[in-house]
């Protein structure tokens, strides 16, 4: 596996930084001065020597070869993941050869990739073998689902109860308990191991107080809930496909047995959400052949990056596995066969109608879904009053952004690239509105990230 | 919001405003509609609320397209190269932290650079990659000193998002006609129309432009409506006659001479005095001639000066301001202002047929050099005097001129910008050689950038002698932050001496070598990334 000639792009490996900070930081190393005997080797290791304020510069290896993503190795102090050193290093890289030219591995670099690729390849070899070991005592196993099934079974029936005494009592007199009730039954939820039910109660606790229309929303939400109760407490008549989708959803861990599709992948968002606990990222990518929109979902602990780290507007030949469910675009990245690259290619698009319409029929498969990925061709952006649309170009319709992707500054990038003329956006259509991710302007040109 | 179609099959439309309805109230206090037999009233509400709020969410339809926007003018210039677009959003990214405290390490001061490089993105004609503009209207937001070349950089897209957003509306006031192009010289029609029609603002672009290529064609617009202004905006026009200022203008500004306003007249006179050949500079040389002469009474020959022993109406008629600030005695105050006024040319036939360099040399009798020498410096400055100039900054290295002397470091900073930028660097290099540092920031400052070559080493020389002397480098911040700005590039390789950290002296203050070094580094990097970048924007990178 060699890499030549593709040196990323700066936003690349910015995207890489757990944080501002880091960017930042970063950023600041990203120029000649600090370093000496920097390097990189065709095998996809970039090293470099990093002056900090010590006395002894820091050792920076970074192996961008590895299929899994970028490894990085630095004998500074710093627990941010990766360093400020190993950003500084890689922005250094993508500039230009002048300052990392082509090179051999001096042996402290070479020590840590080695080690790193033999214990890959190890894990790799030992994961090919003994695929059955995990499931040493599948009696256990069967027994431990069982006795989950029943807890949640337990939680979805006192969380039924629950929202029949609120509707009961009317959802004005749920605005006045505040959130303090919602807190409580969604740590019954948590205790019951439903961590789908416990997010979702914690979401009806914010909406009494999210503004005009509350209501309206509220018993949306409640109802959605006692959907997914009953879907619970039924799953056993319903069909297989629409039963994972409950299963999932309730938060019960699936794996990703579906078969593996090999495609090139272009990398079309990859954007962070964060709680106080974990960093969600999520990633959607679209094949070029297979014409599969599909969501890598990656976690990290607070405040450092979620490891899965691909840049927007690049391909990535690799193969994907998806999760059980209908409906469900969730899938894992398996074996990648070559480095992400720039490509031309951009994902076919369809009209606001098509849009709508597509977000209607995903319903039928998963009714708890929120929004579905759609790219919308020759839209403009239009200011409609406090609020923005994606208008199309041709007929007189526009989905309106949700209420987030006003604040982002990514909308003014949107606004910035149209300039008023027609363009191509990819974006999470859902009941609330479009959020667009990534935005390509009409004619050529690279896709710009928005999120 | 997104409008929700009604299905055929769907109750009637007020079904779901029923169940909200019951739902807010409680069930105990509203029965629901509908409602399936054997479920409790609450959960039958559930179950309907379910089917309706899918049916809802599944026959969603976009809405009706608002007003679009009138697309962006066209932007024929040429896109960035691509490393530069990167290196743009690099710098972009860098916005300085809130009080931004701390030792300045040896990474460079990106967001210092930027200047820089939107004048040299200028000077290439390059176009703003469209999706950078937002960033670049904030940095500019935050900053005015970059507000004229990001605006100039960011072009005509630039303006049409400032109309979108209110927070960029800076950058509409910043541009003449809120961004309309002005009309071309040749255009008389639509000049003429915005002349008359147009916001004071605009009107001040236009003449300021047409000076810019055809002077009479503005002053003729000018005149054309002088009368009618307003006192005022009489001024601000006058003041724009500056640019490209020459003899056909003296009679328009002779008659300003008369004008009501005080300001007016005021500023009517120094552009006339700006004028050698005018009427007006032939009355100062007149006035201020007689004022001073060389007495050859006395051993050697001497400057004697006999300040006017009144102001009048001819005086003031011609801009002598005839009240003196507090403190100043009014007949060196008027002196002052004649001296200013009158053409330099015309003490060298007063004075004995002396070359400015002898004038300046002269002895000057009862106290009066101070005045006498500020005056002419004020009077090269407003009339562009490289000669007189010379003559009054003098030698870099004279032992005057280090301390304060009868010219102070702001006269001799304006005097210098009458030089040409070579004959500038060599002085200011001179007089650093010979007074190192401390008082050249301000010198420094008025110097071309990049710095030539005589003067950059001369920096970089004082730096080091100032290294060696044992100081902090935090002492000299100020010009080693110039120097990040204005050496140039090629320098770099010279400093590699420098970053290395020496061995302490005994009387040096404790630890100075390393935080030396660093500033060195720093210096040294920034340095190698202005050299990138101009590589980038010539589309010679890697």
């Amino acid at each position: 596996m060699t890499q030549q000639g593709v040196r990323w792009g700066a936003d690349q490996v910015l995207a890489l930084a757990p944080d501002d900070a880091s960017r930042k930081a970063g950023s600041k190393l990203g120029v000649a001065g600090p370093w000496s005997q920097a390097g990189s080797s065709d095998e996809g290791t970039v090293w470099g020597l990093c002056k900090g304020s010590g006395s002894r510069p820091y050792q920076t290896v970074v192996d961008i070869a590895d299929a899994a993503g970028p490894a990085y190795k630095c004998s500074c102090p710093s627990r941010k993941f990766p360093c400020k050193h190993a950003l500084g290093l890689l922005l250094l890289w993508a500039a230009g050869e002048d300052a990392v030219p082509p090179g051999s591995v001096p042996d402290w670099a070479e020590q840590w990739t080695a080690g790193r690729r033999r214990r890959a390849a190890e894990t790799r070899a030992a994961g090919a073998s003994g695929a059955g070991s995990g499931a040493a005592d599948p009696e256990a196993a069967r027994r431990r689902a069982e006795r989950r099934a029943e807890r949640i079974t337990a939680g979805a029936t006192e969380l039924e109860q629950r929202l029949a005494d609120l509707l009961r009592g009317g959802l004005a007199a749920a605005e006045q308990a505040g959130y303090g009730l919602w807190e409580e039954t969604a740590a019954r939820m948590v205790d019951a191991q439903a961590p789908g039910l416990a997010a979702r109660v914690r979401e009806l606790g914010a909406i009494p107080s999210s503004g005009p229309g509350w209501p309206v929303r509220l018993l949306e939400e409640c109802a959605l809930l006692h959907l997914l109760d009953q879907g619970w407490l039924r799953r056993e008549r319903l069909p297989e496909s629409l039963a994972a989708t409950v299963r999932s959803r309730v938060g019960l861990p699936g794996s990703a047995d579906g078969p593996p599709v090999r495609d090139r992948w272009l990398v079309l968002a990859q954007y962070d959400t964060a709680d106080a606990k974990l960093t969600t990222r999520r990633i959607w990518l679209h094949g070029a052949d297979s014409g599969r929109t599909v969501l890598l979902l990656s976690y990290g602990a607070a405040g450092r990056a979620p490891e899965l780290a691909l840049p927007v507007g690049l391909a990535l030949d690799a193969e994907v596995a998806a999760y059980p469910g209908a409906g469900q675009l969730r899938a894992a990245l398996g074996e990648r066969f070559a480095a992400p690259e720039p490509t031309r290619i951009r994902p076919p698009g369809v009209t606001t109608a098509q849009a709508a319409a597509r977000y209607g029929e995903a319903l039928r498969d998963d009714p708890w879904l929120e929004s579905v990925p759609v790219t919308l061709e020759e839209v403009i952006p239009v200011p409609d009053g406090d609020t923005w649309q994606l208008a199309d170009a041709v007929s007189d319709s526009a989905l309106p952004l949700t209420p987030p992707a006003l604040g982002r500054p990514g909308l003014w990038r949107l606004v910035a690239l149209s300039g008023g003329a027609p363009l191509t956006v990819f974006g999470e259509c859902g009941h609330r509105g479009f959020t667009p991710l990534t935005a390509w302007p009409r004619t050529e040109g690279p896709a710009v990230a928005l999120c | 919001m997104i409008r929700t179609s009604a299905p055929v099959e769907a109750p009637a439309a007020g079904a779901w405003e029923e169940s909200v309805t019951a739902a807010l109230l409680g069930t105990d206090r509203r029965t629901p509609p509908g409602g399936t037999p054997g479920r409790e009233a609450p959960v039958a509400l559930l179950d309907t609320a379910a089917v309706q709020t899918l049916r809802r969410r599944a026959g969603l339809r976009p809405g009706r397209a608002a007003e679009r926007p009138q697309p962006a003018a066209p932007d024929p210039r040429p896109a960035l190269p691509e490393a530069a677009a990167r290196r743009l959003s690099v710098l972009l990214a860098d916005r300085p932290g809130p009080a931004g405290g701390g030792r300045r390490g040896t990474a460079p001061d990106l967001m210092e650079l930027l200047p820089q490089w939107l004048a040299a993105a200028n000077a290439h004609g390059y176009a703003a990659p469209p999706e950078a503009l937002p960033a670049l209207l904030d940095a500019a937001r935050g900053r005015t000193d970059l507000r004229p070349a990001a605006l100039a950089f960011a072009g005509p897209r630039a303006l049409w998002l400032a109309r979108l957003n209110p927070e960029w509306r800076f950058a509409l006031r910043a541009a003449p006609g809120g961004g309309s192009a002005l009309p071309g010289p040749d255009d008389a029609e639509r000049i003429r129309r915005l002349w008359e029609e147009g916001l004071f603002a605009e009107r001040v672009a236009l003449l300021a432009a047409l000076r810019e290529r055809r002077p009479a064609a503005g002053r003729e617009l000018l005149a054309a409506t002088w009368a009618t202004e307003r006192a005022e905006d009489r001024l601000m026009f006058l003041d724009s006659l500056r640019t490209g200022l020459g003899p056909d203008d003296e009679p328009f500004l002779e008659q300003a001479l008369a004008d009501r306003s005080r300001n007016v007249r005021a500023t009517a006179a120094e552009l006339l005095s700006a004028l050698p050949g005018s009427a007006l500079a032939a009355r100062m040389a007149d006035r201020a001639a007689a004022c001073v002469a060389v007495d050859h009474m006395r051993g050697t020959p001497t400057i004697a000066v006999e300040a006017p022993h009144e102001c009048d109406a001819n005086m003031e008629r011609d801009g002598v301001v005839p009240k003196a600030p507090a403190g100043r005695g009014e007949r060196s105050w008027w002196l002052g202002q004649l001296l200013e006024a009158a053409p330099l040319g015309t003490w060298s036939a007063r004075l004995g047929g002396r070359t400015p360099q002898d004038i300046v040399a002269l002895p000057v009798a009862d106290d009066w050099q101070g005045e006498l020498h500020a005056a002419w410096c004020r009077a090269a400055v407003r009339q562009r005097d490289a000669q007189w100039a010379r003559a009054l900054l003098g030698a870099p290295a004279a032992p005057g001129a280090g301390g304060p002397g009868a010219v102070s470091l702001a006269e001799r900073a304006r005097l210098l910008g009458t030089l040409d930028a070579a004959e500038r660097a060599d002085w200011v290099a001179g007089f650093i050689a010979a007074h190192g540092l401390s008082e050249a920031f301000q010198l420094l400052g008025v110097c071309a950038v990049p710095w030539a070559a005589p003067l950059g080493r001369a920096v970089v020389d004082a730096l080091n002698i100032a290294r060696d002397a044992g100081s902090y480098p935090w002492s000299f911040s100020g010009v080693m932050g110039l120097a990040e700005r204005c050496l140039d590039p090629a320098e770099a390789n010279r400093l590699d001496g420098l970053l290395a950290v020496p061995d302490e002296a005994e009387d040096a203050s404790p630890g100075a070598g390393g935080y030396w070094a660093e500033a060195f580094q720093r210096l040294v990097t920034t340095l190698r990334l202005r050299h990138a970048m101009a590589e980038e924007l010539a589309d010679r990178a890697g």
